[in-house]
């Protein structure tokens, strides 16, 4: 895929438009995706109606909102994961790395192999840890031998940090693991096949603190490889650890009286935090609403 | 102790708190009724157990054991090779799970994998008619149309039924058994399992057979099982379609004629009255019985063994 060499800190002193369409023009060659005017339809139900913002290499993007803002349907675009559902349509443009991947000629798989994706509960196949972490660098053909194959399984369970915990017991079922340690395990395979992207969906939604305190580390840790977006419950989580916030809400309209999500306000984590210039923003973050 | 359940004191006690001794009583009734609606299944297994093994009983005392092993299946001669029987039912078993497997599998995950909602609705319900056909039906269409349309122009065999015809046929009634069964268990495999698959770049053939068939093989495996033994106890078809009325030689070859274990013995059994000749032609049905009851039985076990084996928990 070609793409312009990104600078050593080429972002610095950019000052980003405030509005939800910022892309400032030199920064487009740090555009990792690009949105705009998406909208994502289930059948005849609009889910996500228009958005429209930018996210950035080396980056972690949160998403936040309450229930049925749309944020998840929105990172499962990133992906074309949801083209694993008959009813689901997407409008608009979704450019990764300039490239319009709901292009007709785009197959979803290629796509996906270079955007990995963690799920809300950690889903490790019923298999053992090392399978699990193969899986990958398996069907897309990366290892030719049994070596290289044994290299990406241990490197991946290094940088999820759970090499030292499992090395002994690589051959017992991922299901014996810990919540926590089954999705590090998730992280690692989705890393395994050497993505551009990780797609997070409430990745610690389903852990307790101390096991979501590691994979937030996790997340600083290998963000200086990976492009990370992530969707949240969490309002403390995207605070702690993502540069930018999309604060997604879900709007009733009045003409079809259902709930569609809409983008809201897109910038850096702390002015959604501190300062945000809609109202509605405000509101979220300060708990006065959702 | 005072049969009031409210304390004289007007206090709260455990005497409050005691069961109605009426409910009390009918709970029991229930428990006990509806255990009695079980054990009657129990009783009628055991009792069936017990008619097949006391006949089968004198046929293993009185039998001479040199003709259980001979030319082939005359019982009304005294010649009770078995082998034939059996030879015969695992030859029509295995076509018929050469049909019917790839078939039965293939439109499993078709429906559970690849099909539209719309298209799966309509398919099913398709398949499970096809699984209400009764199975003199088919004898007719295995007879009629499988012998001479495939068995004798494709394969040069008898178009008056055949091992291959009946099996064939006994295949195409199993196909809805196993793909049916197969789907469900396919079906049940969590989507998250799917999602983890596609998410790391697999294609949809790639997830189907490492992640989502291996997830499902125990009930893989229960509709294969459940179709084998289908096939082994199948009788209709076989009987119409097996090229053979009444007695058999020995015979391994699919295109000749020959009777199973279930058909021999439904071509003894036709009335009582018929069954005369040697002494012991009528204990033979039952002695079949039993081998055909062990087969199974061992065939139920060894599965049960082997999915606890390969099966992924999920």
């Amino acid at each position: 895929m070609e793409q312009a060499e990104p600078e050593a800190s080429p972002r610095l002193g950019l000052d980003l438009d405030r509005t939800v369409q910022a892309a400032a023009p030199d920064a487009v060659a740090d555009a990792v995706f690009e949105v705009e005017d998406l909208s994502v339809y289930y059948g005849d139900f609009r889910a996500v109606q228009d958005a429209s913002f930018t996210v950035y290499k080396h980056e972690i993007t949160a998403m936040i909102g309450p229930s049925g803002c749309g944020k998840t349907t929105v990172l499962r675009c990133f992906n074309r994961m949801n083209d694993l559902i008959p009813t689901a349509r997407v409008e608009g443009r979704l450019d990764f790395q300039s490239v319009p991947i709901y292009d007709s000629r785009v197959d979803p798989v290629e796509v996906r192999r270079r955007i990995g994706m963690v799920f809300q509960k950690p889903n490790p196949f019923p298999k053992s840890i090392y399978d699990n972490i193969a899986f990958g660098p398996r069907v897309t053909g990366m290892a030719k031998k049994k070596s290289e194959l044994d290299d990406i399984v241990e490197r991946s369970l290094g940088r999820s940090a759970l090499w030292d915990e499992v090395k002994d017991r690589m051959k017992d079922s991922a299901l014996g693991l810990s919540g926590g340690q089954q999705q590090r395990l998730c992280i690692a395979r989705a890393i395994a096949v050497d993505p551009d992207v990780l797609l997070m969906d409430e990745p610690c939604s389903a852990l307790d603190p101390i096991a979501t305190a590691r994979i937030e580390d996790l997340m600083q840790e290998i963000k200086d490889d990976y492009t990370i977006v992530i969707v949240t419950h969490n309002m403390q989580q995207a605070a702690r650890i993502s540069n930018r916030t999309a604060f997604f809400t879900a709007q009733l309209d009045s003409t079809t009286d259902q709930r569609c999500g809409l983008l809201v306000e897109y910038d850096r984590t702390e002015t959604i935090f501190s300062n945000p210039s809609d109202e509605r923003t405000e509101n979220y973050v300060t708990g006065r609403f959702g | 102790m005072s049969d009031t359940r409210v304390d004289p004191a007007g206090g709260f006690s455990v005497e409050s708190l005691k069961a109605n001794p009426r409910q009390a009583r009918k709970e029991r009734l229930i428990r006990d009724s509806l255990g009695a609606t079980a054990l009657v299944s129990v009783l009628i297994s055991g009792l069936i157990i017990w008619s097949l093994f006391s006949e089968a009983y004198t046929f293993i005392v009185e039998v001479d054991w040199g003709s259980v092993w001979d030319i082939g299946w005359f019982p009304r001669r005294g010649i009770y090779d078995v082998k034939t029987l059996i030879v015969a039912s695992l030859i029509i078993t295995g076509i018929a799970m050469i049909v019917a497997g790839p078939l039965g599998l293939g439109a499993a995950i078709y429906l559970s994998e690849y099909a539209r909602p719309g298209i799966r609705r309509t398919l099913k319900p398709i398949l499970e008619i096809l699984a209400g056909i009764p199975s003199v039906v088919l004898g007719f269409f295995a007879l009629k149309w499988i012998a001479p349309n495939l068995v004798e122009s494709i394969f040069g065999g008898p178009a008056a039924g055949s091992l291959l015809a009946a099996g064939i046929g006994v295949g195409v009634l199993v196909i809805p058994l196993v793909a049916s069964i197969s789907e469900d268990a396919m079906k049940a495999v969590p989507m998250a399992l799917r999602e983890a698959s596609s998410g790391l770049g697999a294609r949809k053939i790639t997830t189907t057979v490492r992640v989502v068939l291996p997830a499902a093989v125990s009930g893989l495996m229960a509709a294969f099982i459940v179709a084998i033994s289908r096939a082994l106890g199948e009788t209709m078809i076989v009987f119409m379609a097996g090229g053979a009325a009444q007695t058999a030689v020995y015979t391994h070859h699919p295109l000749d004629g020959s009777l199973t274990m279930t058909a021999g013995m439904t071509s003894l059994a036709r009335g009582t009255d018929n069954v005369v000749g040697e002494g012991l032609t009528f204990q033979s049905l039952f002695f079949v019985g039993l081998v055909l009851f062990v087969l199974t039985f061992a065939l139920n076990l060894f599965s049960d063994r082997f999915v606890h084996k390969v099966r992924e928990q999920y």
